[in-house]
């Protein structure tokens, strides 16, 4: 299911560059800099991860040194730095979700899929983990899946079983061609 | 009913439209701002209003305009701070998702009050959805001859960018989310410089929240005295506030500042009381990094006097025995909710998201997020709480920004007015593993306290 391993080079598609020059462009000239998170989030996108050779390359369109990339990419964490499932659940682990029920929620999640936070299933299709506070805490308990990052708030147990099921059945009508 | 300002249209079909919002007298602002008044009126009018940063220091905008520098040949910038992550607060993607034509028009005429050309909108990247909303308003807008160059023929330009964030709490800090607008970490800058001098490309700079820049909406309208006769005292005007916990009715509520807190929870208008009937133990006011209240402070102040939803009202008793309205991120917790296991999970997050360039704040964080863990899993001691209110006034005011103080008041202030829990959790470890305190003694009533004549 991964579309790039860690050793894979990589070419950004001439679309994906057509974005990069629109993003770019928002900034005043030498600013290019200011480009770095909106890329990398393309590059995530992408790829479903943002690989060591990505960021290199990322690097070298906005003329920055890779540094400059590794220390951002590492400290946003939404950028994940290794291959994680097609559908990572990013389930809301703070306060406000907390005490509605979140902790019920991962451990649903984590015996539905059968894998601990941060893991992949074996079909490569699905990962979770808890995160921070995501800004719905009224809807509470609540989880959104990248790229589009689309919530799914006020969950229940049968809830996130329909919302895992339905993904599944996505992929199986829509093979992935990798 | 109180009045709506921000929200008044929210439930009309298809507002979420540059065509609906219009009809519904949308943009009226900028062709009030633009074609009758000159930017310094429009400063004069926000502050005549009396409005407060919505996004939690409660500082008076109008003001923070006012201390932009001027420097001829520098371009000046308004970024619009929409990384809303402060645990308990949802106003501003609420606004966003709904009514993002407010925030646009607000951009628009808060940007000419200002005399910024380019204007951004950070937004943090979880919210890609809102992002999306948010350029696709921007797109229509533009289309429609309220963005871009000579807008509505006056002469002013404006181009308006959405910028995402990457998943950083520390972003909300007004110097961290312009360096992190720069493509860089997230790292809260030395002050000063303040931004009004030296901000995004070392430019003259305003950030604004979200709710904020709306607010310059009706300002602009109808008039900053009009606003200012909303509300109580200095606190004036409107406030969205984001009801979360254990309620019949959570969400986003637009109130007239001044509103009991008592009526806001339980009456029909607003929260409508707690869920499955039970009681409610304790109020996080303002988002989890103002202190927790017992429900006897929550409802009235130490002098009897009914609690109202206002910055002076809710700070009353100072820390002793009040809060703050912050964010307006209001968490109600019920009876079964533990004080222990909600501090640690708060404690959790800040160390979580702290940014690691102060040693008080990287190392404090993580080291009572440790303690209240242990406290919390029966393994506890009880000279453990008064280690925590120990590292957290450490932390207290000793970091370049306000996380340090956010991370140790939530902990200061549940040891504070919720001391018996804590150490139930020391002297009953293996029952605390079992079940929860209860609400014990903090639903009751105070005291009346007679009050003290002057002679």
């Amino acid at each position: 299911m991964l579309k790039i391993s860690e050793t894979d080079e990589i070419v950004f598609a001439p679309e994906l560059i057509t974005k990069f020059n629109e993003i770019v462009s928002r900034y005043p000239e030498g600013k290019q800099k200011s480009a770095l998170l909106p890329i990398l989030h393309l590059v995530q996108a992408e790829y479903g991860w943002v690989s060591t050779a990505a960021m290199d390359k990322v690097a070298e369109y906005l003329h920055l040194k890779p540094i400059e990339v590794y220390e951002v990419a590492t400290f946003y964490t939404m950028f994940f730095l290794k291959p994680l499932g097609k559908y990572v659940l990013e389930v809301c682990r703070t306060g406000p979700c907390h005490i509605v029920g979140a902790e019920k929620i991962m451990k649903h999640i984590e015996q539905k899929l059968g894998v601990r936070e941060g893991e992949v299933t074996a079909d490569g299709l699905f990962s979770w983990r808890g995160v921070e506070c995501l800004a719905a805490c009224g809807m509470a308990p609540v989880l959104q899946i990248g790229p589009e990052y689309t919530y799914y708030e006020n969950l229940t147990e049968a809830k996130v079983d329909e919302l895992i099921d339905s993904l599944r059945l996505t992929t199986a009508e829509k093979p992935q061609i990798n | 009913m109180g009045r709506k300002l921000l929200l008044e249209h929210i439930n009309v079909p298809g507002i979420n439209t540059f065509e609906v919002y219009r009809q519904k007298g949308g943009y009226r602002a900028v062709e009030k701002a633009l074609k009758s008044l000159s930017p310094e009126d429009v400063v004069e009018e926000v502050k005549k209003s009396g409005l407060r940063g919505r996004g939690g220091a409660g500082f008076p905008t109008g003001m923070k305009w006012s201390f932009l520098a001027k420097p001829e040949g520098k371009p000046r910038y308004l970024v619009c701070n929409g990384d809303e992550s402060e645990p308990g607060t949802f106003k501003d993607r609420y606004l966003m998702t709904h009514i993002p034509h407010l925030l646009i028009e607000g951009m628009i005429v808060s940007s000419y009050a200002l005399g910024a050309n380019t204007s951004y909108i950070y937004v943090r990247g979880e919210m890609m959805p809102q992002i999306r909303i948010l350029e696709k308003a921007i797109a229509e807008a533009k289309n429609a001859g309220f963005l871009g160059k000579n807008i509505l023929g006056s002469g002013f330009d404006l181009e308006l960018y959405v910028q995402p964030g990457g998943g950083a709490y520390i972003c909300g800090e007004e110097t961290a989310l312009i360096e992190s607008l720069e493509g860089k970490r997230g790292n809260p800058r030395i002050k000063p410089p303040f931004p009004a001098i030296s901000g995004l490309y070392n430019c003259p700079t305003v950030v604004n929240n979200v709710e904020s820049i709306a607010a310059t909406v009706p300002i602009i309208n109808d008039g900053g005295e009009e606003y200012a006769k909303i509300g109580i005292g200095r606190s004036t005007g409107t406030k969205l506030i984001s009801a979360s916990g254990n309620l019949n009715r959570p969400g986003v509520y637009e109130i007239e500042l001044g509103v009991p807190v008592e009526e806001f929870i339980y009456s029909e208008e607003y929260c409508g009381g707690i869920a499955n009937g039970k009681r409610l133990k304790a109020v996080v006011a303002g988002g989890s990094s103002v202190p927790i209240l017992p429900t006897n402070l929550i409802l009235k102040t130490v002098n009897g006097e009914s609690r109202l939803m206002t910055y002076e009202s809710l700070a009353d008793g100072g820390f002793a025995s009040g809060t703050m309205l912050g964010s307006g991120g209001f968490i109600a917790y019920d009876e079964d909710q533990c004080i222990v296991r909600n501090t640690w999970n708060f404690s959790r997050f800040y160390h979580h998201e702290s940014c690691g360039q102060c040693s008080p704040c990287r190392e404090g964080t993580g080291w009572m997020e440790k303690v209240l863990h242990r406290l919390e899993y029966g393994h506890g001691k009880l000279s453990d709480i008064d280690l925590l209110v120990d590292v957290s006034k450490k932390i207290e005011g000793n970091t370049i920004c306000p996380l340090g103080d956010a991370a140790a008041w939530p902990v200061a202030s549940a040891i504070r007015h919720f001391r018996d829990e804590f150490e139930w959790h020391v002297t009953n470890p293996q029952e605390a593993m079992t079940r929860n305190y209860g609400l014990a003694h903090y639903a009751d009533p105070l005291p009346k306290v007679e009050p003290v004549t002057a002679s």
